[in-house]
């Protein structure tokens, strides 16, 4: 065959279509934000959104409902510390500020930085569960045997759904004395 | 052959070299055709090894890590090696010969989409012979197992992929600009035989999907190599992330190795039934309307992971919806054998039995659509069932049908037909045997990627792997018939079969290396 170049129409196309994959590419990036946005919306993965800051009205305290809230503790893999929530369970009313705590120790002898991510089961309810403040928000770090108690401050939502009467407030521990932040400082020692 | 004067004209340059720098459509379209049977043999080989552990209960001849490997390699060499470079390879010898084009839009690139390949598949096999051993995690490769828990052969993996995608997403471009802009005069969009119809949206799909691809190994690698957290719960990421990400892909894909399926056996039951094709206008918009449902039904792989009943409420809906496009196509193919004068040739046996295999497969497909009932089946041999069926005697057999059908144009001799009938029926029997009793499995309760398993499933497992061995040693036979078939055999016409409609048939036997310099003449092209 004759060595023929492509045609301009054959190069518009292409162009196109190339630029059609890179596009692409760029959408199954836009894939992560937009599930983060989704999963806040509707709760999809039991992730809890962050710091609830409260609005000029404190919130309405429903008096007549009473909502059980159980507290769970896991550790992620390879992560030594001792945790576990210091009450597995409270009545709230919906609209009520509680604080409970959990219980952490480093039994080892290094300093290490721990990080919680909470999950809420059923998933429908993380979106109700308010959070004033909490330990996840933050990395936790621990000197070699410290031992603390660490609190949630939460409310919730009046509104949420009258056949949730009871949610699970689960969270798992991370060893992120590696990747975190503050590493550089910890190793410094 | 007017144009003599071009010197490049008499053929193909001698020597070995001819195959590293050819721009042919059909030296390409054969080299993806043996690169493919050369990748379909070493994830064959790689089952018989599954299937020989599993073919007592106990822990008898590798290692479960080891049995991992095989289960994560035969599921890519399949995926990725074997079934889309086949179609690839399809794509480049007979589209332009069915549209009347004289070679691939942009040939050069057409070359490097294929070189590309053996180095991706090189640097994925190589793995094996690696002290940390090949990807362990599934070809579903889900995160973290594939970060967090991945041998540190991963990286190899994650660069295989990228180099395997970019080669698909340059053979698409090729197969959509040649399409939309190299049809001879008189060919129509509605006058485009199936198989260059389903390839058209199988090219576009590709386009989509294979970049989402590309982009989810691309997070793997900054999860594993550069500290990010985008499926690591404790640096704020999410594993369920992955799923969603890799099945917007993986969805698609499956479709990716069915629909230029369709269009093969849309061209070859015409041709042995002696009638047109029944709705033809209804098989284009049904294979659209797949594609497009396509891309909205991915979470039906993960109902487990615990979706809001909405969500499940939609993928379990829309994925039964794909039957009703599906079902027009079964029952077109079906209508059009009705009352027409069968002959039953190699090609025409396996594209009957790909009519009522894939049938059955789909039908377990929309079993598994069920999502109350997806709750005990996801993760069991009945998954592993629905999907072999859909891709052995779905896909491959396709594939097969095809590699008959048109043999005798690309070689000039016909086939041993004693020996493809031998194959067909080989392939027939081994893979029911092989695949039918895996629903009981699942339906007990046996799960996917075990080497081991209780007593109780010992004899459907031995049953089962005795339908592997006689489906892989039948295998055999294709060689043997493709390579008897290159070296002699009775004369090809250029028609070949009576039956047959097209512009291929059009040309001589053995198809010469250049045709269509000049556009065919367009009394040629029928009405379909």
């Amino acid at each position: 065959m004759k060595n023929q170049s492509p045609t301009s129409s054959t190069k518009r196309l292409v162009r196109k279509l190339f630029l059609a994959a890179v596009g692409m590419f760029g959408f199954g990036f836009a894939l992560v934000p937009m599930y983060d946005v989704i999963c806040d919306i509707t709760g999809l993965n039991g992730k809890t959104s962050g710091r609830y800051t409260v609005a000029e009205a404190e919130p309405m305290v429903v008096s007549d409902r009473e909502i059980t809230v159980q507290f769970m503790a896991q550790n992620g893999a390879g992560m030594a510390w001792e945790f576990h929530p210091n009450d597995t369970q409270v009545k709230v009313h919906p609209g009520e500020v509680r604080i409970v705590s959990y219980r952490a120790k480093n039994p080892t002898d290094a300093v290490m930085i721990g990080q919680a991510i909470p999950s809420v089961a059923p998933n429908e309810a993380a979106q109700y569960f308010k959070k004033l403040e909490c330990f996840c928000f933050a990395e936790q770090k621990l000197e070699p045997g410290e031992e603390v108690d660490m609190a949630i401050r939460f409310f919730v939502d009046e509104n949420i759904p009258e056949k949730i009467t009871k949610l699970t407030l689960s969270y798992s521990l991370f060893d992120v004395t590696d990747s975190s932040k503050s590493a550089q400082e910890v190793t410094a020692r | 052959m007017s144009a003599a004067h071009d010197d490049h004209h008499h053929g193909p340059a001698k020597g070995l070299s001819r195959w590293f720098y050819t721009t042919n459509h059909k030296d390409i379209g054969s080299l993806y055709l043996w690169f493919s049977f050369a990748m379909f043999l070493l994830g064959g080989t790689f089952a018989m090894v599954i299937r020989a552990e599993l073919f007592q209960p106990g822990l008898q001849l590798v290692e479960p890590s080891f049995f991992n490997q095989m289960t994560t390699m035969h599921g890519l060499i399949m995926v990725f090696g074997a079934v889309m470079p086949a179609f690839v390879g399809l794509a480049n010898w007979l589209i332009p010969m069915m549209i009347g084009a004289p070679d691939m839009a942009l040939p050069r690139l057409n070359n490097w989409s294929f070189w590309l390949l053996p180095f991706a598949f090189l640097m994925l096999t190589s793995t094996l012979f690696m002290d940390a051993g090949a990807p362990n995690f599934g070809w579903t490769f889900y995160a973290p197992l594939s970060t967090t828990y991945a041998p540190e052969t991963v990286t190899f993996f994650i660069f295989a992929v990228h180099i395997m995608g970019a080669s698909s997403i340059m053979g698409s471009i090729n197969i959509i600009a040649t399409i939309l802009n190299m049809r001879a005069p008189g060919m129509t969009l509605m006058k485009m035989p199936l198989f260059v119809w389903t390839w058209l949206i199988t090219a576009y799909l590709l386009i989509a999907v294979m970049p989402v691809l590309a982009g989810v190994v691309t997070m793997m690698l900054f999860d594993v190599h550069f500290g990010t957290s985008f499926f690591s719960a404790a640096g704020g990421g999410d594993p369920i992330l992955f799923q969603h990400v890799f099945w917007f892909f993986g969805h698609p894909e499956v479709y990716i190795m069915i629909l230029p399926g369709f269009g093969i056996v849309s061209a070859i039951i015409p041709t042995f039934a002696r009638k047109r094709l029944f709705g033809y206008d209804s098989m284009v918009y049904a294979t659209a309307s797949i594609a497009f449902l396509s891309f909205i039904v991915w979470a039906h792989h993960m109902f487990t992971v615990g979706m809001p009943i909405a969500g499940e409420l939609f993928f379990m809906y829309a994925t039964m919806l794909i039957a009703v496009p599906t079902g027009v196509k079964v029952f077109n193919w079906v209508a059009t054998m009705f009352r027409g004068s069968m002959t039953f040739e190699t090609p025409m046996l396996f594209a009957i039995a790909f009519v009522v295999l894939f049938t059955m497969g789909g039908f377990t497909g929309l079993m598994l659509a069920i999502t109350p009932a997806d709750f005990q089946y996801h993760d069991t041999y009945f998954v592993v069932a629905h999907f072999h069926y859909v891709l052995v005697p779905g896909s491959i057999f396709s594939i097969m049908a095809a590699a008959y059908y048109w043999l005798p144009k690309w070689t000039g001799h016909m086939y041993d037909e004693r020996l493809g009938k031998l194959h067909f029926w080989m392939s027939f029997i081994g893979v029911n045997v092989l695949f039918f009793p895996q629903h009981f499995l699942g339906l007990a309760g046996m799960p996917r990627r075990v080497p081991d398993y209780a007593l109780q499933f010992a004899d459907f497992n031995w049953i089962s792997s005795i339908g592997g061995f006689l489906f892989g040693a039948s295998q055999l036979i294709l060689l043997v018939v493709v390579i008897k078939c290159i070296k002699g055999g009775k004369k090809a016409t250029a028609q070949v079969w009576e039956g047959a409609q097209g512009l291929e048939w059009t040309l001589e036997s053995p198809a010469p290396y250049h045709t269509f310099t000049t556009p065919p003449d367009p009394k040629l092209i029928h009405d379909q």
